[in-house]
């Protein structure tokens, strides 16, 4: 797998990362490197293997739609960069 | 010996006959904290006021001889990976340095509920992601044992909390060997329970399906008491397990007689330090004299391990990462123009280089094309890794293997070679591919004088056999050295 400038630029796109010259650079070689290294697990048949996703088998873990307290608003809060009154405030989202 | 040196049974011994109060145990730690952490650097915040409210709160539950049980009193140093209510809380990242947790986690509210008193959060490689503690977003943390080395990690600050005497026993988290392989660097207990054993809530997620909350202990007995006050199914964590707790303390019995342990081969190969292998090595030699029966096992796929995890781990948090945007919490780029400015600068002043590396290899592993080729493919390795860890389990009790290929390594060995660092936990990482549960247990010093860890793992949700073989190890191992610090 050859890491490319522009798939680092991708990625880091999907990823929301801006990355400088000097770092897209270093993400390059490094990614290359790790990405040589799993290179190894190429070597294995796998085609009749199922995949595992989670070790313990659960599924669709119900339970009776009770109300109950959640966090008071005011907490929930504390922790903005921005607020106003109860909502969190961010920058303009609809460019015109 | 010193108050801050004894394990929490002793100490509890010692409450219960009023030999000594929690008030006492408790400004014991704190003044040794205040003697050694300019040097070690454990901790990134203190909460002596409420510790010291807390101690005050056990000591009036002795005095009445209506204790909560053995952790009543017990001063303990918290992860900063824990949501504690009211406390800072930054899972070792810039991103998060002011984020001050609205509520407690289910592990720090059942320690609470246990009386234990918390002395404070300690350091961690940023969002658990490191084997050194050198990627912490705020200093590195030191070995006691030689402060020149590397603690180990993620949960660096847990093991060298404990091992300095700045605590009496510690929480961390496992995703790939992050309790067990700096216990092994700071020769301490360290245990990652199986998947499902402990509850997540409240713990900053990582990789969701490989993390795991675990004690850090003095030894194997204090090990059973705090596994079993935090073990147990959560209805607040869907993937805890609805199995009952086991009363390990009072099922250590030190028999081991007739049982089995194997040796993966796999794990005693290429990379693998001389000094170690023969330290790990002896420790079958003290088993055996309990009545055990080495079996030589094979685990081909442990050589894939690494790689299936450099593709899981990091496919997981970049996504449990994405929420980190800077809208609700945490630290938000100031001058950003538009929506799309503030989630790109926030993230890359944020977050640190090793963290943007993970989400950048998740976030491929991930991608549209390249999906099936990485995380497909990484899963159904994964398969392979967990049956042969089963089969293993049809033949033996347990399994003994290194913890870590080499005792802990200078600060700055490693960090401009990630690769070398990841394979730092070549040892670890199966064991949490597979979900089972694993044990680290001082076994020795290096000519160094640096302590090495032995691992002993076992079947899911069999955590008191795994600590009854570590305790009968313990037990015909003797007393380990004081750390010199």
């Amino acid at each position: 797998m050859k890491i490319t400038p522009e798939l680092v630029e991708h990625v880091a796109n999907l990823a929301r990362l801006e990355l400088s010259g000097e770092e897209k650079e270093r993400m390059e070689d490094q990614l290359g490197k790790i990405l040589e290294y799993i290179g190894l697990l190429d070597e294995l048949d796998i085609s009749d293997v199922p995949p595992t996703s989670h070790v313990i088998d659960v599924h669709n873990v119900f339970r009776e739609d009770e109300v109950k307290e959640s966090l008071p608003v005011g907490k929930g809060l504390a922790n903005a960069p921005e607020r106003a009154g109860t909502a969190f405030k961010v920058p303009r989202i609809i460019e015109g | 010996m010193k108050l801050y040196n004894k394990t929490i049974h002793d100490l509890h011994e010692d409450l219960k006959e009023g030999r000594v109060s929690s008030t006492r145990i408790t400004e014991d730690v704190f003044q040794r904290i205040d003697d050694v952490d300019d040097q070690v650097r454990a901790y990134l915040t203190l909460t002596r006021e409420s510790a010291m409210e807390s101690a005050d709160e056990a000591d009036e539950r002795y005095r009445k001889g209506d204790f909560l049980g053995q952790l009543d009193g017990i001063p303990m140093a918290v992860k900063d990976i824990f949501m504690t209510d009211g406390v800072k809380t930054t899972c070792g990242s810039k991103i998060l340095e002011n984020f001050i947790a609205p509520y407690d986690g289910t592990v720090v509210a059942k320690v609470k509920d246990s009386g234990a008193v918390i002395t404070g959060k300690v350091n961690m490689d940023e969002f658990a992601m490191g084997s050194s503690n050198e990627n912490s977003g705020f200093f590195p943390t030191h070995n006691p044992w030689n402060t020149d080395m590397v603690p180990g990690g993620s949960s660096g600050g847990s093991a060298s909390s404990v091992a300095a005497g700045e605590a009496i026993c510690a929480l961390g988290t496992d995703t790939g060997g992050s309790i067990r392989q700096p216990a092994s660097h700071c020769g301490v207990v360290g245990m990652k329970p199986t998947y499902g054993r402990v509850s997540r809530y409240g713990v900053i997620a990582f990789a969701s399906s490989l993390d795991q909350v675990g004690p850090l202990t003095r030894d194997v007995r204090d090990c059973a008491i705090l596994l079993k006050a935090i073990a147990g199914h959560d209805p607040a964590d869907s993937t805890s397990a609805k199995i009952p707790v086991p009363d390990y303390p009072s099922l250590l019995t030190g028999d081991v007689e007739g049982m089995r342990v194997g040796l993966p081969e796999e794990y005693f190969g290429e990379g693998l330090d001389p000094e170690v292998e023969e330290l790990v090595r002896a420790a079958v030699t003290i088993l055996e004299k309990r009545g055990m029966k080495p079996v030589p096992i094979s685990l081909p796929s442990t050589r894939y391990a690494v790689a299936t995890y450099y593709i899981i781990a990091p496919a997981e948090a970049s996504s449990n990462l994405a929420r980190y945007d800077g809208v609700r919490y945490g630290v938000r780029y100031p001058e950003a123009k538009g929506l799309m400015e503030m989630y790109k600068k926030t993230r890359s002043q944020g977050f640190g280089v090793e963290v943007q590396r993970r989400i950048m290899l998740g976030t491929f592993a991930l991608s549209a094309g390249y999906y099936d080729a990485y995380y497909g493919k990484a899963q159904r390795v994964r398969t392979m890794i967990r049956r042969e860890m089963d089969e293993a389990f049809s033949k033996v009790d347990v399994l003994l293997a290194p913890t870590a290929p080499t005792a802990a390594f200078p600060i700055g060995d490693r960090v401009d070679d990630p690769l070398r660092m990841y394979l730092s936990d070549v040892f670890t990482i199966p064991v949490n591919i597979a979900g089972v549960a694993g044990i680290s247990v001082p076994c020795g010093l290096s000519s160094e004088g640096l302590p090495v860890g032995v691992q002993l793992i076992g079947p899911s949700f069999k955590e008191e056999t795994l600590l009854n073989v570590a305790y009968a190890y313990e037990q015909e191992r003797g007393e380990f050295p004081e750390c010199p610090l």
